[in-house]
């Protein structure tokens, strides 16, 4: 989240897409309606009807997988009825960038496309620069080359009946939805978009939240309280899990993993660290080489030295654009290419799609190590139905973990607030924290290297690790620590002591910080500042619902992320009745400024975008693997053969893996004529594993069920509660019929398209509960991200004869 | 009137309640009969965060001679309030849950069940695993020759239940080891 869970209050508009708000972030939704009692509207677009609609001033059916039409008809509406800021637009993002002449766009492709590699060469959508090359602008947005005529000219094609031809909703209902959010174009105005896996979960997700970026930079509504781009992340860490990257693209901080390409230190910083020649640019990460250079001395401590390079050449080196994401990491599993592994606390056997496939791959392991505190699908896959054990050679560990009441730790919520929690009780039995297992089992293996000659033992024996693991001890260690005396500004601090934020972290090998965002979260000054609770605030922060000493929060305690942009060029607030910031008295007061320098107006400020290279919001986005503009495409499996933007039915860029497993319907197969969405239900969590064994949960939702309008179930012959078979090119499933008019059938190009939706938290290890939806999910997924296409893929549906996996 | 288990606590703890109660011409023998049986009297208080979805609901373990013996909302948390939904509130059972895995478990190549083992035991066989396989497929270098270091054939997938301090702990150990196919929930 750019903003965080109170600041949901101070929205005058609320549109909550791709997301159920109410059922799966519950608490989430007390700030909503508390918005709403004060008059803000709340919308709900989403292809089912649940209490999140319910709650809602209007519920707004589309078809899953046509957002970007959604989305890109509201860019048009309101560029066409002059409903942006102006002021804001113009100052604060890269809409009056001129762009290069080798950009275009033709057919659904950009330019630069390359068929064969399904990849674009990005280079062709440059920016023009100037002979300082700094970024040429027209402030008047009229230059044809101007990124806001560019976007005009791309979204004027997203006309009213385009939109509702392709996306089921009604015309009504557009403009409904329209009208009402591009209100908060008004400078004193607040719109927030709240969305989750719904818009994640699609071979467009990344362009999803993109084209949600768009609207809420045209409309004035980032930086601002009550405004915001904000995923309501799923899981209980994912923030900080994500922040500490357990994911092999990015070590922790959001910097790249190391690919070949870049053998040395110098090379990596070369290729990483962005220049800008706009002195009026902060380009944050010029800093990186400070935090990945900390970051290396954190993970080598003694062993890290300037002339080692700190131990970089001892890091893996990635090829460039291999992907070894979950797709690709259980095809080449299939394949019989991995040996052994590590699963902890995760239940891929049900959450990951494909999973008839994901299952016969781990059969192929010769050893796994499984971490978790039930039995799951997962743990227990070499014994599932149909397979006789025997057949399976497979070593598997199964150690059994803590819980959150039985370590002390911290988390980080969805709003990037870290928080401490304590423990209460011992595990039970000789359960153990996942930082004892960890700790033990590295340094059993240190030994092994000591004792034992091995394959280039270094990055191991070199590791700064701890002998036994204390969450203390690790969160001074991320926070960092000075290697040597130092004096920062007036101050002196002696080697080992903790490094007050991370302007002050260096390049040089004199601080470690295992994640330079948290840096300051743990200070010789305050103490853990994780641990705070005081509710104190000043009346201006008290007015938006801001806690600056209730925990701490990444980064440098700033709740509200580019609050510069909420704020007029000398400093003042757009909304004073809802101020984040002010510059008052030659300083400025509220929230954490996004950088202290003073007000644009004072020709010392930096544009307050300030992670981005030239400083600006981006309407154009460069970066991106299918194209700087979202466009919309088809979901891979889709009912219909074509869509009025273009002749490019999907995704020229989407990721996937091919396999005898792998088959994919055809557009608008006359096998799988229905689309399947698929979510979750209040009292499961993920993939169930968790939650399916505690009694009162099962007992409130004990079954898979499919839900379907009475329209379809008429037209199959099927009644509320019959047990019914659901298929894809894939698998099938077993759910009971729940019919309903949550889900509503759709016109689209004049037909009438079934949607059905599952939840996805049952599996064989819960008899009679049934098994995994995601035996009928494709392995395809986002080109930047490659989260794989949940949440759209084509089904069948009849009525079963007989049932075995529901009891 | 509606009267919560915390403020019923802090009327009584006053010494008013009962005469201000019995005044009003409540029927007070259900409450005396409750408070006599609260299992959280005497109990320490513990703060904790429900370890489900990203709002991150603060809890309160209350905890009697080293047992857990009931969790709630925590009031004085600003986002949740003392609310929580059905997850957060389910923190005792799934804590206490009798399904709970409390012994290292280990199944034999192609055998058909479990066996206990205790954590010596699992911890030098894994890591005997862990270096074999490491051994045997460690590449140190790719086609063009350039030095990559890194071991394929083992993964690490997971997890956003770890504390950020776990974490980091895991990226650290698993780019020591090689480990290049990395993943979590944060991707699905
Ligand atoms: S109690 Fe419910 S809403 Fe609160 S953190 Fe837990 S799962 Fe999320």
């Amino acid at each position: 989240m750019t903003n965080h869970w109170i600041d949901i209050k101070n929205a005058d508009a609320i549109l909550i897409m791709g997301s159920n708000a109410a059922e799966h972030h519950p608490i989430s939704f007390k700030w909503v309606l508390d918005a709403k009692s004060r008059g803000a509207v709340v919308m709900h677009v989403d292809p089912k009807f649940s209490r999140t609609s319910a709650r809602s001033d209007f519920h707004v059916p589309l078809r899953s997988g046509t957002d970007i039409a959604f989305l890109g008809g509201m860019i048009n509406y309101i560029i066409e009825k002059d409903k942006y800021f102006k002021d804001y637009v113009v100052n604060y993002t890269n809409a009056s960038l001129l762009v290069a002449d080798a950009f275009g766009f033709e057919n659904g492709l950009f330019s630069g496309y390359d068929p064969a590699a399904r990849k674009y060469d990005r280079t062709q959508w440059a920016f023009q620069l100037d002979d300082d090359k700094v970024p040429k602008r027209d402030p008047s947005l009229n230059d044809p080359r101007c990124v806001f005529q560019l976007m005009k000219q791309h979204y004027s094609r997203y006309t009213l009946d385009d939109v509702s031809d392709i996306t089921g909703v009604s015309k009504e209902d557009l403009v409904k939805v329209y009208e009402a959010y591009s209100a908060t174009g008004a400078p004193d105005k607040a719109g927030t978009m709240l969305y989750a896996l719904g818009w994640t979960q699609h071979t467009v997700g990344v362009q999803n939240i993109r084209a949600a970026a768009i609207l809420q930079l045209l409309l004035g509504n980032m930086g601002i309280a009550g405004g915001g781009i904000n995923a309501l992340r799923g899981e209980p860490n994912v923030q900080g899990s994500t922040d500490h990257t357990l994911l092999y693209h990015l070590v922790p901080g959001y910097m790249a993993m190391p690919i070949a390409d870049w053998q040395t230190l110098a090379d990596y910083h070369k290729a990483n660290t962005p220049v800008s020649y706009d002195p009026q640019s902060a380009n944050w990460w010029q800093n990186k080489p400070k935090y990945f250079n900390s970051l290396l001395k954190g993970w080598f401590g003694e062993n890290a030295t300037k002339e080692n390079d700190f131990g970089y050449g001892m890091l893996p080196k990635i090829e460039k654009g291999a992907n070894y994401s979950y797709l690709f990491l259980f095809d080449r599993m299939y394949q019989g290419k991995i040996e052994g592994g590590f699963i902890f606390g995760l239940n891929p056997m049900n959450s990951v799609p494909n999973s008839n496939k994901l299952r016969k791959a781990m059969d192929n392991l010769d050893w796994l190590v499984t971490v978790d505190v039930h039995h799951s699908e997962t743990t227990d896959n070499w014994r599932r139905p149909g397979v006789d054990p025997k057949s399976v050679k497979t070593e598997v560990f199964l150690l059994p973990s803590a819980h959150r009441l039985e370590k002390d730790g911290t988390v980080t919520n969805s709003g990037r607030w870290q928080l401490w929690h304590y423990k209460a009780v011992e595990p039970p039995g000789e359960a153990r924290t996942f930082g004892d297992m960890l700790v033990d089992l590295m340094n059993k293996v240190r030994t092994l290297y000591t004792e034992n000659s091995g394959a280039f033992a270094d990055p191991i024996l070199k590791i700064d690790w701890p002998k036994r693991y204390d969450a203390d001890e690790m969160a001074r260690r991320i926070n960092g620590v000075f290697t040597v005396d130092t004096k920062v500004k007036d101050k002196e601090y002696k080697k080992g002591q903790l490094v007050p934020s991370f302007v002050a972290l260096a390049d040089d090998g004199s601080t470690s910080s295992l994640e330079w965002l948290y840096c300051g979260s743990y200070t010789e000054e305050d103490g853990n500042k994780t641990k705070r609770r005081d509710p104190k605030q000043t009346p201006m922060q008290a007015a938006i619902g801001l806690y600056p000493n209730w925990a701490w929060c990444w980064p440098v305690n700033r709740r509200i992320l580019y609050n510069r942009a909420s704020v007029n060029l000398e400093g003042q607030p757009y909304a004073p009745n809802k101020a984040v910031i002010q510059w008052q008295d030659g300083k400025w007061v509220g929230d954490v400024p996004d950088g202290g320098w003073p007000p644009m107006a004072t020709g010392e400020g930096k544009h307050p975008f300030i992670m981005t290279v030239h400083g600006f919001g981006q309407h154009y986005g460069p970066g991106r693997m299918e194209g700087p503009f979202p466009e919309h495409y088809e979901p891979v499996e889709t009912p219909v053969k074509s869509h009025p933007f273009s002749k490019q039915l999907n995704n020229p860029c989407y990721v996937s893996v091919s396999s005898d497993m792998d088959i994919l319907a055809e557009p608008a197969d006359p096998r799988y004529p229905i689309v399947l969405t698929t979510y979750n239900v209040t009292e499961h969590w993920c993939g169930g594993g968790e939650t399916r064994n505690v009694p009162n949960l099962l007992e409130a939702e004990p079954q898979l069920y499919v839900e379907m309008s009475p329209e379809l179930a008429e037209e199959k012959g099927i009644k509320n509660g019959d047990g019914v078979i659901i298929e894809s090119a894939r698998g099938r499933a077993e759910a009971i019929a729940m019919v309903t008019v949550r889900m509503r059938p759709l016109k689209i190009q004049g037909k009438i398209v079934h949607e059905i939706g599952m939840p996805f938290c049952f599996g064989w290890t819960t008899p009679g509960s049934g098994d995994s939806t995601n035996r009928l999910t494709p392995s395809v997924g986002d080109p930047n991200t490659s989260i794989p296409e949940f949440k759209a893929c084509l089904v069948n549906v009849k009525k079963a004869d007989k049932l075995t996996e529901l009891a | 009137m509606q009267l919560n288990r915390r403020d019923f606590m802090k009327v009584t703890g006053a010494g008013i309640a009962c005469l201000s109660l019995s005044q009003l011409g409540f029927d007070l023998k259900p409450l005396k009969a409750y408070a006599a049986e609260l299992k959280i009297a005497g109990a320490k208080e513990v703060i904790s965060v429900c370890p489900f979805c990203s709002v991150s609901c603060h809890i309160i373990a209350h905890v009697k001679d080293g047992q857990l013996v009931s969790t709630e909302g925590d009031p004085d948390y600003p986002i949740n309030q003392g609310a929580l939904c059905a997850k957060g509130a389910a923190m005792l059972s799934l804590t206490r849950s009798s399904h709970r895995v409390t012994k290292p478990l280990y199944r034999a190549p192609n055998s058909d069940k479990w066996e206990e083992k205790d954590w010596g035991w699992v911890i030098d066989r894994i890591a005997r695993r862990v270096k074999e396989s490491r051994d045997k497929n460690l590449q140190l270098t790719n086609t063009k020759g350039q030095t990559v270091n890194r071991l394929e054939h083992v993964f690490a997938l997971g997890t956003s239940h770890m504390d950020n301090e776990e974490c980091a702990l895991t990226h650290q150990a698993m780019r020591a080891l090689g480990v290049v196919h990395m993943d979590h929930q944060a991707r699905i």
